[in-house]
């Protein structure tokens, strides 16, 4: 318990993901809501890198994770700029009223 | 290594509560500041466990640009308002079971995985050839970001580059009705349109908008 080593850190990236993956399920009001769950599941993915890169000695897993923090500025940038023309088009982002595309 | 040990569990004990916090909570901008919350706790984790570099790029990446465009979003959207319940409605009971299950099952995934590295350490082969204390961990991820992961990083440049247009186009409005100035129109005058010579006859005068 005391001695910190790699399966704390993994444990913790296990628990944001899972909490991550259970908000995008459970939440059924706000499109918003669901990009900052990806989100979360992003920073989960970067914890596991970082301590696998800190515990083996290998810094491609820092290199990744800085690309996975690019990747995922770029994709919370064009996310919400849909959601803005979304809601200026309909007026509404709620999830259960978004269903244009199920035909 | 107590020391350690308190850190590490505060700062994640931290991020979780904040972590559930983003998606059971019920106004938006709220969900938006635990978001913010937990991303400075994992960065002081970051810097903790000795990756200096990425933390403060967690800082200045998600707590400087992604989560104030977040919160950016949500205030001009005005949806805070709509309140963001976890157990309203039948629409949403239905998906509770599923999410659950799923989410549990991933975890326990992953809690094998990290179990068997846990307790069979023998078969990664660990090498700490790199954490030499003379060369601080912004020295060498910018050794090797440049040289070895050259085309990688500029790729990402490309896609950071993609995404800014991407944004800008999907969110330019052109509004009618609103006078902008347009170089095009005043550069590609010409004196024929512009300007016209009359025959003023006398004690007649001169009637424009004909």
């Amino acid at each position: 318990m005391i001695d910190i080593g790699l399966g704390h850190y993994l444990t913790l990236g296990a628990v944001i993901f899972s909490i991550g993956v259970i908000g995008i399920f459970l939440n059924r009001k706000n499109i918003i809501v669901i990009l900052m769950s990806i989100e979360l599941i992003l920073l989960a993915v970067n914890i596991n890198l970082v301590a696998f890169s800190i515990y083996l000695g290998d810094l491609a897993g820092q290199v990744f994770t800085l690309f996975i923090l690019t990747v995922a500025a770029a994709e919370a940038a064009i996310g919400l700029a849909i959601i803005v023309v979304y809601f200026r088009n309909s007026g509404t982002i709620r999830v259960e009223e978004i269903d244009k595309l199920k035909g | 290594m107590i020391a350690h040990a308190i850190f590490f569990y505060t700062f994640s004990i931290i991020a979780v509560v904040s972590a559930i916090m983003v998606t059971a909570s019920k106004n938006t901008v709220h969900s938006v500041f635990f978001l913010i919350l937990d991303f400075i706790s994992i960065s002081c984790l970051f810097i903790m466990i000795g990756a200096e570099f990425l933390g403060m790029i967690m800082l200045i990446v998600y707590v400087g640009a992604v989560a104030v465009l977040f919160l950016f979003v949500v205030m001009m959207l005005n949806v805070a308002q709509q309140k963001n319940q976890w157990f309203a409605g039948q629409q949403s009971s239905r998906h509770i079971p599923v999410g659950l299950i799923i989410s549990t099952l991933i975890f326990f995934e992953i809690i094998i995985v990290i179990g068997g590295w846990k307790y069979k350490p023998e078969i990664f082969d660990i090498n700490n050839s790199i954490s030499q204390a003379s060369i601080s961990n912004t020295h060498s991820l910018g050794q090797i970001l440049y040289t070895d992961y050259i085309h990688v990083f500029q790729i990402s440049g490309m896609i950071l580059l993609v995404a800014m247009v991407g944004a800008i186009v999907l969110t330019f409005r052109q509004r009618s009705g609103v006078k902008r100035q347009s170089y095009i129109k005043q550069i590609s005058r010409e004196r024929a349109e512009g300007v016209e010579v009359l025959e003023v006859q006398s004690n007649k005068g001169v009637k424009l908008d004909d």
